[in-house]
Protein backbone atom coordinates (compact mmCIF):
# COMPACT_ATOMS: atom_id res chain seq x y z
CA UNK A 1 0.00 0.00 0.00
CA UNK A 2 1.43 3.42 -0.95
CA UNK A 3 0.97 6.68 0.38
CA UNK A 4 0.70 9.19 -2.62
CA UNK A 5 1.98 12.58 -1.39
CA UNK A 6 -0.51 15.40 -3.58
CA UNK A 7 2.56 17.56 -3.80
CA UNK A 8 4.06 15.01 -6.70
CA UNK A 9 1.59 15.34 -8.59
CA UNK A 10 2.56 18.33 -10.26
CA UNK A 11 -1.06 19.10 -11.37
CA UNK A 12 -3.59 21.22 -8.69
CA UNK A 13 -6.77 20.45 -8.54
CA UNK A 14 -9.89 22.43 -7.32
CA UNK A 15 -9.56 20.98 -3.81
CA UNK A 16 -5.40 22.20 -2.93
CA UNK A 17 -5.58 25.03 -4.85
CA UNK A 18 -4.53 28.08 -3.09
CA UNK A 19 -7.23 30.65 -4.15
CA UNK A 20 -6.86 34.65 -2.45
CA UNK A 21 -9.16 35.45 0.04
CA UNK A 22 -12.65 35.60 -0.36
CA UNK A 23 -12.11 34.24 -3.65
CA UNK A 24 -14.11 30.67 -5.63
CA UNK A 25 -12.84 28.74 -8.12
CA UNK A 26 -14.34 28.75 -11.98
CA UNK A 27 -13.76 26.88 -14.80
CA UNK A 28 -15.83 28.90 -17.29
CA UNK A 29 -14.59 32.58 -18.26
CA UNK A 30 -16.85 34.97 -17.53
CA UNK A 31 -17.70 37.89 -19.29
CA UNK A 32 -17.45 41.23 -17.54
CA UNK A 33 -18.38 44.11 -19.60
CA UNK A 34 -19.13 48.10 -18.27
CA UNK A 35 -20.27 49.05 -21.94
CA UNK A 36 -20.95 47.68 -25.66
CA UNK A 37 -17.75 45.42 -26.90
CA UNK A 38 -16.31 47.43 -29.75
CA UNK A 39 -14.94 45.29 -33.07
CA UNK A 40 -11.59 46.92 -33.96
CA UNK A 41 -10.66 45.69 -37.71
CA UNK A 42 -6.82 45.01 -37.39
CA UNK A 43 -6.25 47.11 -40.08
CA UNK A 44 -7.64 50.06 -37.65
CA UNK A 45 -6.24 48.93 -34.87
CA UNK A 46 -3.01 50.90 -32.76
CA UNK A 47 -1.51 50.94 -29.45
CA UNK A 48 0.28 54.10 -28.30
CA UNK A 49 2.21 54.71 -25.54
CA UNK A 50 2.28 58.42 -24.39
CA UNK A 51 3.23 60.69 -21.61
CA UNK A 52 -0.24 62.57 -21.74
CA UNK A 53 1.59 65.67 -24.09
CA UNK A 54 3.62 63.65 -26.58
CA UNK A 55 3.53 60.25 -28.60
CA UNK A 56 6.58 58.26 -27.45
CA UNK A 57 5.99 55.16 -29.40
CA UNK A 58 3.29 53.53 -31.83
CA UNK A 59 2.45 50.13 -33.18
CA UNK A 60 0.08 49.07 -36.15
CA UNK A 61 -1.15 45.61 -35.66
CA UNK A 62 1.64 44.29 -38.12
CA UNK A 63 4.29 46.42 -36.41
CA UNK A 64 2.93 44.90 -33.38
CA UNK A 65 3.19 41.28 -34.51
CA UNK A 66 6.68 41.38 -35.44
CA UNK A 67 7.35 42.27 -31.68
CA UNK A 68 8.44 38.64 -29.83
CA UNK A 69 6.09 36.99 -27.97
CA UNK A 70 5.65 34.67 -25.02
CA UNK A 71 3.48 32.27 -23.84
CA UNK A 72 2.33 31.93 -20.53
CA UNK A 73 -0.16 30.38 -18.30
CA UNK A 74 -0.99 32.39 -15.05
CA UNK A 75 -4.00 32.41 -12.30
CA UNK A 76 -6.53 35.38 -12.95
CA UNK A 77 -8.71 36.95 -10.16
CA UNK A 78 -11.71 38.98 -10.82
CA UNK A 79 -13.05 41.41 -8.21
CA UNK A 80 -16.51 39.77 -8.61
CA UNK A 81 -15.02 36.93 -6.46
CA UNK A 82 -14.52 34.21 -9.08
CA UNK A 83 -10.43 33.29 -9.86
CA UNK A 84 -9.56 30.95 -13.37
CA UNK A 85 -6.30 29.13 -12.63
CA UNK A 86 -3.73 27.77 -15.35
CA UNK A 87 -5.22 30.20 -17.95
CA UNK A 88 -2.87 29.96 -21.38
CA UNK A 89 -2.29 32.96 -23.34
CA UNK A 90 0.15 34.50 -25.66
CA UNK A 91 1.03 37.98 -25.74
CA UNK A 92 4.02 40.72 -26.02
CA UNK A 93 5.86 41.43 -22.57
CA UNK A 94 5.38 44.93 -21.71
CA UNK A 95 9.12 44.87 -21.00
CA UNK A 96 9.10 44.63 -24.77
CA UNK A 97 6.95 47.43 -25.45
CA UNK A 98 8.33 49.61 -22.94
CA UNK A 99 12.32 48.66 -24.07
CA UNK A 100 13.07 51.90 -25.71
CA UNK A 101 11.19 54.44 -23.85
CA UNK A 102 12.96 57.00 -21.99
CA UNK A 103 10.69 58.51 -19.01
CA UNK A 104 10.99 58.62 -15.51
CA UNK A 105 7.22 58.76 -14.67
CA UNK A 106 5.97 56.40 -11.76
CA UNK A 107 2.28 55.57 -13.16
CA UNK A 108 0.70 54.57 -16.22
CA UNK A 109 -3.08 54.18 -17.33
CA UNK A 110 -3.90 51.75 -19.57
CA UNK A 111 -6.64 53.59 -22.13
CA UNK A 112 -9.12 51.07 -23.73
CA UNK A 113 -11.26 51.06 -27.01
CA UNK A 114 -14.44 51.95 -25.88
CA UNK A 115 -12.72 54.92 -23.35
CA UNK A 116 -12.66 52.44 -20.47
CA UNK A 117 -9.00 53.29 -18.05
CA UNK A 118 -7.28 52.15 -15.73
CA UNK A 119 -4.37 53.17 -13.81
CA UNK A 120 -1.20 51.06 -12.09
CA UNK A 121 2.06 51.99 -11.23
CA UNK A 122 4.96 51.66 -13.90
CA UNK A 123 6.38 49.04 -12.66
CA UNK A 124 3.69 47.14 -12.10
CA UNK A 125 4.10 46.49 -15.62
CA UNK A 126 7.48 45.79 -16.08
CA UNK A 127 9.83 42.89 -15.04
CA UNK A 128 8.09 40.39 -16.97
CA UNK A 129 4.18 40.83 -15.11
CA UNK A 130 2.47 42.06 -17.93
CA UNK A 131 1.60 41.26 -21.21
CA UNK A 132 -0.33 42.70 -24.18
CA UNK A 133 -2.07 39.38 -24.86
CA UNK A 134 -3.67 38.64 -28.56
CA UNK A 135 -4.42 34.80 -27.98
CA UNK A 136 -5.99 32.62 -25.29
CA UNK A 137 -6.29 28.72 -25.21
CA UNK A 138 -4.44 28.99 -28.77
CA UNK A 139 -7.34 30.56 -30.17
CA UNK A 140 -7.23 34.54 -31.13
CA UNK A 141 -8.47 36.05 -28.59
CA UNK A 142 -12.18 36.86 -28.86
CA UNK A 143 -13.94 40.10 -28.74
CA UNK A 144 -15.98 39.49 -25.46
CA UNK A 145 -12.63 38.88 -23.88
CA UNK A 146 -10.93 42.01 -24.89
CA UNK A 147 -9.49 41.00 -29.05
CA UNK A 148 -8.00 41.72 -30.71
CA UNK A 149 -5.62 42.74 -27.71
CA UNK A 150 -5.87 43.09 -24.15
CA UNK A 151 -3.39 43.96 -21.32
CA UNK A 152 -2.66 41.42 -18.60
CA UNK A 153 -1.78 42.08 -15.50
CA UNK A 154 -2.36 38.51 -13.31
CA UNK A 155 -0.76 39.70 -9.73
CA UNK A 156 -3.90 42.86 -9.69
CA UNK A 157 -7.28 41.99 -9.55
CA UNK A 158 -8.38 41.63 -13.42
CA UNK A 159 -10.51 44.71 -13.85
CA UNK A 160 -6.42 46.40 -13.82
CA UNK A 161 -6.24 44.17 -17.54
CA UNK A 162 -8.16 46.21 -19.59
CA UNK A 163 -9.28 44.27 -22.46
CA UNK A 164 -9.18 46.10 -25.84
CA UNK A 165 -6.35 47.99 -24.86
CA UNK A 166 -5.04 50.85 -27.04
CA UNK A 167 -2.18 52.71 -25.52
CA UNK A 168 -0.52 53.40 -22.40
CA UNK A 169 -0.48 56.57 -20.94
CA UNK A 170 2.82 57.29 -18.81
CA UNK A 171 2.19 59.49 -15.40
CA UNK A 172 3.92 61.24 -12.83
CA UNK A 173 1.78 61.30 -10.56
CA UNK A 174 -0.89 58.25 -9.95
CA UNK A 175 -4.55 59.12 -11.06
CA UNK A 176 -7.77 56.88 -10.70
CA UNK A 177 -8.99 54.95 -13.55
CA UNK A 178 -12.48 54.16 -14.61
CA UNK A 179 -13.39 51.79 -11.49
CA UNK A 180 -10.81 53.37 -8.63
CA UNK A 181 -12.45 56.33 -9.28
CA UNK A 182 -16.11 55.02 -7.69
CA UNK A 183 -14.89 53.02 -4.87
CA UNK A 184 -12.18 50.44 -5.97
CA UNK A 185 -8.82 50.23 -4.78
CA UNK A 186 -6.39 52.38 -6.20
CA UNK A 187 -3.90 49.29 -6.46
CA UNK A 188 -6.29 46.04 -6.21
CA UNK A 189 -3.85 43.20 -4.72
CA UNK A 190 -5.82 39.99 -4.72
CA UNK A 191 -3.52 38.47 -1.95
CA UNK A 192 -4.32 41.26 0.59
CA UNK A 193 -7.83 41.86 -0.91
CA UNK A 194 -7.43 45.16 -2.23
CA UNK A 195 -11.01 45.40 -3.78
CA UNK A 196 -12.00 48.89 -2.30
CA UNK A 197 -11.07 52.10 -1.93
CA UNK A 198 -10.02 52.20 1.54
CA UNK A 199 -8.91 48.82 2.21
CA UNK A 200 -5.32 48.09 3.69
CA UNK B 1 -23.33 30.60 -20.74
CA UNK B 2 -21.46 29.90 -23.34
CA UNK B 3 -19.40 32.53 -24.40
CA UNK B 4 -19.05 31.28 -27.77
CA UNK B 5 -22.81 31.65 -29.17
CA UNK B 6 -24.82 33.76 -26.34
CA UNK B 7 -23.75 36.58 -24.38
CA UNK B 8 -26.06 39.47 -23.81
CA UNK B 9 -24.69 43.17 -23.60
CA UNK B 10 -27.17 45.10 -21.74
CA UNK B 11 -29.83 45.11 -20.61
CA UNK B 12 -33.14 48.34 -20.09
CA UNK B 13 -32.86 50.83 -16.82
CA UNK B 14 -35.67 48.79 -15.24
CA UNK B 15 -32.82 46.15 -14.37
CA UNK B 16 -31.09 48.80 -12.38
CA UNK B 17 -34.56 49.92 -10.28
CA UNK B 18 -33.85 47.79 -7.32
CA UNK B 19 -30.47 48.67 -6.74
CA UNK B 20 -31.22 52.73 -7.26
CA UNK B 21 -34.47 52.18 -4.98
CA UNK B 22 -31.70 52.00 -1.65
CA UNK B 23 -30.67 54.87 -2.19
CA UNK B 24 -33.61 57.05 -3.87
CA UNK B 25 -37.23 57.26 -2.44
CA UNK B 26 -38.61 58.00 -5.64
CA UNK B 27 -38.81 55.67 -8.87
CA UNK B 28 -35.63 56.76 -11.21
CA UNK B 29 -36.57 54.69 -13.46
CA UNK B 30 -39.82 56.88 -14.36
CA UNK B 31 -37.63 59.97 -14.51
CA UNK B 32 -35.49 61.56 -17.14
CA UNK B 33 -32.40 62.24 -17.88
CA UNK B 34 -30.46 63.92 -20.12
CA UNK B 35 -27.00 62.84 -21.34
CA UNK B 36 -24.09 65.25 -20.95
CA UNK B 37 -22.85 64.26 -23.95
CA UNK B 38 -25.20 64.27 -26.79
CA UNK B 39 -27.69 66.15 -24.95
CA UNK B 40 -30.76 63.08 -25.74
CA UNK B 41 -33.41 63.50 -23.05
CA UNK B 42 -34.62 59.99 -22.46
CA UNK B 43 -36.78 57.95 -19.78
CA UNK B 44 -33.90 56.37 -17.54
CA UNK B 45 -35.85 52.73 -18.11
CA UNK B 46 -34.52 53.30 -21.80
CA UNK B 47 -30.73 53.51 -20.75
CA UNK B 48 -28.72 50.73 -21.46
CA UNK B 49 -27.80 48.82 -18.16
CA UNK B 50 -24.24 46.88 -17.97
CA UNK B 51 -24.65 44.70 -14.64
CA UNK B 52 -21.73 42.21 -15.16
CA UNK B 53 -19.35 44.41 -13.90
CA UNK B 54 -17.82 45.52 -10.49
CA UNK B 55 -20.58 47.85 -10.88
CA UNK B 56 -23.58 49.10 -12.83
CA UNK B 57 -22.69 51.29 -15.42
CA UNK B 58 -26.03 53.27 -17.07
CA UNK B 59 -25.53 54.44 -20.93
CA UNK B 60 -27.20 56.65 -23.20
CA UNK B 61 -29.71 54.84 -25.55
CA UNK B 62 -28.46 57.03 -28.35
CA UNK B 63 -24.68 57.52 -27.76
CA UNK B 64 -23.59 54.88 -25.66
CA UNK B 65 -21.66 57.79 -23.04
CA UNK B 66 -21.83 56.83 -19.28
CA UNK B 67 -24.68 58.52 -17.62
CA UNK B 68 -24.72 56.73 -14.24
CA UNK B 69 -22.44 54.57 -12.84
CA UNK B 70 -23.14 52.83 -9.26
CA UNK B 71 -20.86 50.59 -6.91
CA UNK B 72 -21.61 49.13 -3.32
CA UNK B 73 -18.25 48.57 -0.85
CA UNK B 74 -19.08 46.76 2.19
CA UNK B 75 -20.07 50.09 3.88
CA UNK B 76 -20.72 52.77 1.74
CA UNK B 77 -22.40 53.29 -2.23
CA UNK B 78 -20.63 55.29 -4.55
CA UNK B 79 -22.89 56.74 -7.53
CA UNK B 80 -21.25 59.00 -9.97
CA UNK B 81 -24.10 60.82 -12.22
CA UNK B 82 -22.23 63.56 -14.26
CA UNK B 83 -23.02 62.39 -17.33
CA UNK B 84 -26.16 63.69 -17.00
CA UNK B 85 -26.67 67.01 -16.78
CA UNK B 86 -30.34 66.70 -15.67
CA UNK B 87 -32.66 64.70 -13.76
CA UNK B 88 -35.79 65.11 -14.27
CA UNK B 89 -38.53 63.14 -11.53
CA UNK B 90 -41.94 63.33 -11.62
CA UNK B 91 -43.57 64.16 -8.45
CA UNK B 92 -47.13 64.65 -9.71
CA UNK B 93 -48.11 61.04 -8.29
CA UNK B 94 -46.28 61.93 -4.49
CA UNK B 95 -48.87 65.04 -4.42
CA UNK B 96 -51.88 63.51 -5.71
CA UNK B 97 -50.97 60.57 -2.73
CA UNK B 98 -50.42 63.07 -0.28
CA UNK B 99 -54.14 64.99 -0.53
ZN1 LIG C 1 -26.05 60.58 -25.26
Amino acid sequence: MGIISRGFSGRRSAADAKLPPGQYLTTDFPVLSAGPTPHIPLDQWEFVIDDGTDILRRWNWKSFRDLPTETFTVDVHCVTRWSKLGTFWEGVSLDTILADVKTDASYAMARSYGDYTTNLPLKDLMNNQAWIAFRFDNKDLAPEHGGPARLLVPHLYLWKSAKWVRGVTLMHKDKPGFWESLGYHIYGDPWREQRYSGDE
Amino acid sequence: MNSHTCHYEYLDGNAAAGELSNIFTMDVTAAKGQCAHCGATKRFAEAHVYMQAPGIVARCAVCEHVILRFVTTRQRVFLDLRGMTCLILDTSQLIDSGQ
